[in-house]
């Protein structure tokens, strides 16, 4: 964008100023201020409301911190001096409640939302949620479309107003998958499942990445998140189904190996209980299995139902 | 006989790691030059290395913590630079080694730059403070000290020799296990973590018995000065928390070396054990570091109001809800691991309950200027300039309390901002307030006002400029230890931040200008009373510098501000009838040995020298038996002695004018008109 080496500090800071504010701060695009869904939408909102209630505090300091400082300076101030005063009931208790009832507010705020934004609840909807399921790889995304039975690398579609449905996990170190235009992250972590729910309501790219550091391909670690029509989602699952290439074991333990900027991919069928059977890598056995996926609240232990799955066939399929 | 030790461990692959090395070695080189230009071998040995003064021990603290300050800055500036330069190219850092520096970056400032400054403070600070003569544990607390800075040595030395961890300071595996990070960098991470670790928990045990068994008498709880306050917390928080960094160091370990699982991805690991062990620690360790700094905020503030702290009982209280209850939130470090709605609210309701007493405490300082006679003194700079930008950390905090805004924010460069916003203004701005208020305690003269504030304006405008921005890029989708991109609208705000940085440095090089102009022109800034700032606390009754043993007389306290107290009853300066014989502490190698060994041990496991690290082993041990079975450890300073340097030092004094103390017998002003401060 500019050519920096050898200018001063002074003219750094004047090019960069003028470039925040040429370029309208970039804010106008900034993926948490402008979301393109609900979810992302609602988490944006509370944030802005908690802002919004802390005023109460905040401005008071501000304002006493000059005040004070002013009126009390040894050197001109013009205040009263009560060097021997140091309690003050009503100032107290004051300090303490209106903090305490902010608090409070703050909490009721936040229970309500916590509960309302829990990444793990099914979105309301007349059409059956999409089902992707995402694993986190070095330094790549791999997402599973079993109720289209293909699966792409480093692109995500959704058709706008469906909701999606993320079943989530690593088959590497921990990972976070994060949406910032549609939702809040989760982790993915290997040998567990986390879940996202997340609908986009307007059609465009957006950009999701990893941010969870994760070694040398970390920065180049995202993807393009397209949201369209329910026509071009159809067209663009037609497209990936027309790709010569299939994820079977082979060709999955080859995408599994470490690499950086991976290109997007298409796959136009991918190995039975592909999901579940990278969970079960990292299971010893039943027992140990059984103690891995509790230990996490919500993740889902991988039942034995898996087994079967491997034999369906790759429409519909789901490892819950 | 070198375990995994080659060769090819010295950085000759890169200039920009050679350079790294080279100026460590120099520096440590210039450091040995300089002791042999003045000759100052021996007084090194004797007076400072061997010494178990409790005062000395907390300026050698500082000092570690300044060389390290200055070493993590450089992390700091390296990695602004990096992200400044790195759009749409890979700058001048390749991953591998951008992901060490902002790795190192979160080690030493935590570590080795923070930990060590609380401790020093504590150190020179409460035992006066308190009326003490010394800490609970003298060779205890030496080898606090040397451990400490074992673990900073480690961490030094991963510069020359091999890598440090690329895991970042908070190591998450199954990065930074075996599998994924087959190197020595962990392990360097690890080692400095469990032999410091071990300093800090002995140093947390060594503050809780001094504060509890020690004061002076008629210093009931409720009549202890504030940052003695917080040093008891603190010392409790320490001794609780760091087993759990020791543990969950000690089963990453096992991991790397032993092949074990206890956080491996298969083989019934779990990483999130980990994870919430770390944090348990880690919350914690948060208040570790700022509470002292509120300590220090309160004694300025009242010193420099010239008035009575205000709500001193609601800030004990304040001060102990938030050691309590900053072991109950540290979920809120991972909300985003898929925990239920209801665990992620309790946590997040746990979290905000703490803004309450932190509020408390904001309003209780506002309130003691209010009324006051506020000297503009460069720690009130640091304490105002604190306050206000620590609210706005508290709200970003409080943001991030939510966990459905914390889905959003997480992992992002607003987090960074966030957690740099409060320890930047909340503990380092505190530490060197406490550094220019105590300085003359520690070392007779007091530090350039005008080089002080300086500092400080560099330091508060460069904070401003480095972090704002991240807030910023935290909503246009940043993440956090990225070490190039390719979105142009991020750039001018990360070379506006690299701005920032720059101003920083000059902050910083202020600081070592001040401390420079400062020994150069001792002579027109000494303190020969002892009481520079017209002191309230106990710790202003002693010389500057203290007699080694403090306090002749251990006074008897009748209000928290012990020493106003007596000034106002004409009695801070009163000779005793009749000096006695005061027992002191030997000074001893054997606390130097004990770290240097610590060193050897941590080395010797990093690349497996397993014969080395059984030896140093045993040398630990066996200093140990030789401190314990030596009965004959103290010595007697005669009462004759005392009396000289007591009648010598009441002599300067009273050849000093009075401060002017309102209420006082003799004071120069009576009544509640406008005092002038004191140069």
């Amino acid at each position: 964008m500019i050519q920096l080496p050898k200018t001063l500090p002074i003219r750094l800071l004047l090019t960069s100023l003028s470039l925040i504010f040429v370029s309208g701060c970039g804010l106008n695009t900034a993926p948490i201020l402008d979301p393109k869904g609900p979810i992302a939408l609602a988490e944006r909102d509370l944030l802005f409301a908690a802002l919004f209630v802390m005023m109460i505090v905040v401005i008071p300091v501000f304002i006493m911190a000059f005040l004070v400082v002013w009126r009390y300076r040894a050197d001109g101030g013009k205040g009263k001096y009560t060097p021997d005063w140091g309690y003050s009931a009503g100032i107290d208790a004051v300090i303490w409640i209106v903090p305490a009832i902010i608090v409070i507010v703050l909490g009721y705020l936040l229970w309500n939302a916590t509960f309302k934004l829990n990444p793990y609840k099914p979105l309301a909807s007349s059409e059956p949620a999409l089902e992707v399921q995402a694993i986190a790889l070095d330094w790549k995304w791999l997402f599973v479309y079993p109720q289209y039975g293909v699966a792409t690398v480093n692109e995500l579609a959704m058709p706008v107003d469906r909701p999606v449905s993320f079943k989530i996990t690593s088959d590497t170190v921990m990972n976070s998958f994060f949406i910032p235009s549609l939702a809040g992250q989760i982790y993915a972590m290997a040998g567990m499942t986390t879940q996202l729910h997340l609908v986009a309501d307007s059609t465009g790219s957006f950009r999701g990445r990893n941010t969870q550091y994760s070694g040398d391909g970390f920065a180049e670690q995202w993807f393009e998140a397209h949201s369209m029509s329910n026509e071009d989602f159809e067209a663009w699952i037609e497209k990936v189904k027309q790709s010569d290439r299939g994820l079977d074991d082979a060709s999955y333990a080859e995408l599994a190996k470490p690499t950086i900027k991976h290109e997007v991919a298409y796959y136009s069928s991918f190995a039975p209980g592909l999901f579940g059977s990278i969970l079960q890598k990292y299971a010893m056995n039943q027992d140990h299995r059984n103690l891995i996926c509790t230990t996490t609240a919500q993740s889902e232990p991988v039942t034995p139902k898996l087994a079967s799955l491997r034999k369906d066939a790759n429409v519909r399929h789901s490892d819950d | 006989m070198f375990g995994i030790l080659t060769i090819d461990a010295l950085p000759f692959y890169s200039w920009v790691a050679m350079t790294g090395a080279g100026v460590t070695v120099l520096g440590g080189a210039g450091a040995l030059a300089l002791v042999a230009w003045f000759n100052f071998w021996k007084p090194l040995w004797n007076d400072w290395l061997t010494s178990v003064d409790h005062k000395r021990i907390g300026v050698m603290y500082i000092i570690l913590a300044l060389i390290m300050l200055v070493r993590g800055f450089v992390d700091a500036i390296m990695m602004r630079m990096q992200q400044a330069f790195a759009m749409g190219n890979d700058g001048y850092l390749p991953p591998d080694h951008f992901d060490q520096i902002f790795s190192s970056h979160g080690t030493i400032m935590i570590f080795f730059m923070a930990m060590p400054f609380v401790s020093g403070l504590i150190n020179i600070v409460v035992p006066q403070q308190i009326g003490a003569r010394d800490v609970a544990f003298p060779f205890m607390n030496a080898v606090s000290l040397w451990l400490t800075a074992s673990g900073a040595g480690l961490v030094l030395v991963s510069l020359v020799i091999g890598k440090f961890s690329t895991a970042g300071w908070t190591g998450y595996p199954p990065y930074s296990g075996i599998e994924y990070s087959p190197g020595v960098g962990v392990d360097y991470w690890l080692w400095a973590l469990l032999v410091s670790g071990v300093g800090s928990t002995m140093t947390g045990i060594n503050f809780i018995v001094t504060i509890l068994r020690l004061r002076a008498p008629g210093m009931t709880l409720m009549k202890m000065p504030m940052f003695s306050w917080t040093s008891l917390v603190v010392a409790l928080l320490m001794a609780f928390a760091f087993p759990a960094l020791t543990v969950v160091a000690v089963m990453l370990g096992l991991d790397r070396i032993f092949g074990m699982h206890f956080f491996t991805n298969g083989d019934g690991g779990n990483m999130m054990n980990f994870i919430n062990l770390l944090w348990i620690w880690g919350h914690p360790e948060v208040y570790i570091l700022i509470l002292p700094a509120f300590g220090v905020y309160s004694e300025v503030v009242a010193t420099f109001s010239q008035k009575r702290l205000f709500g001193y009982e609601s800030l004990v209280y304040a001060t102990a809800a938030i050691g309590f209850l900053s072991f109950t939130v540290w979920l809120h470090h991972f909300f985003t691991m898929g925990s239920s709605a209801s665990v992620n609210a309790f946590f997040g309701i746990a979290t905000m309950i703490i803004a309450v007493p932190t509020g408390v405490k904001v309003f209780d300082w506002l309130f003691t200027m209010y009324r006051g006679r506020i000297i503009m003194h460069s720690t009130m700079y640091w304490t105002i300039g604190f306050i206000v930008t620590f609210v706005i950390g508290g709200v970003t905090g409080v943001l991030l309390a939510l966990p459905p805004a914390d889905y959003l924010m997480h992992n992002s460069t607003f987090l960074v901002a966030h957690f740099h916003n409060m320890l930047i203004p909340g503990a380092l701005f505190g530490y060197f307030a406490g550094m220019n208020y105590w300085f003359p305690k520690a070392f007779g003269f007091k530090l350039d006002e005008k080089w002080g504030k300086r500092s400080f304006w560099f330091w508060i405008s460069g904070f401003y400029c480095a972090f704002m921005p991240l807030y910023v890029l935290g909503f246009m989708g940043m993440s956090r230890r990225m070490e190039h991109y390719d979105m142009p609208e991020w750039q001018p705000y990360l070379i506006f931040a690299a701005f920032g940085a720059v101003l920083v440095m000059i902050g910083l090089i202020c600081i070592g200008v001040q401390i420079w102009v400062s020994v150069r022109d001792r002579a027109r800034n000494m303190d020969l009373t002892g009481d520079p700032w017209n002191g309230r606390t106990l710790e202003w009754a002693t010389a500057s510098p203290p007699a080694v043993y403090n306090f002749a007389i251990v006074p008897t306290v009748e209000d928290v501000d012990a020493f106003h107290d007596m000034k106002k009853r004409g009695v801070a300066y009163a000779a005793p009838e009749r000096y006695e014989d005061i027992e002191m502490p030997d000074n001893t190698p054997l606390g130097l040995i004990i770290g240097g060994f610590g060193f050897v041990l941590g080395f010797a496991m990093i690349w497996h020298m397993w014969w080395l690290a059984v030896v140093s082993l045993v040398v630990v041990v066996a200093c140990l038996i030789i401190k314990s079975s030596n009965d004959d450890d103290e010595h007697i300073i005669p009462a004759a002695d005392v009396e000289a340097i007591e009648k010598e030092r009441l002599k300067i004094i009273a050849s000093q004018p009075p401060h002017p103390v309102i209420g006082a017998p003799d004071s120069p002003v009576p009544d509640g008109s406008p005092v002038p401060g004191r140069a």
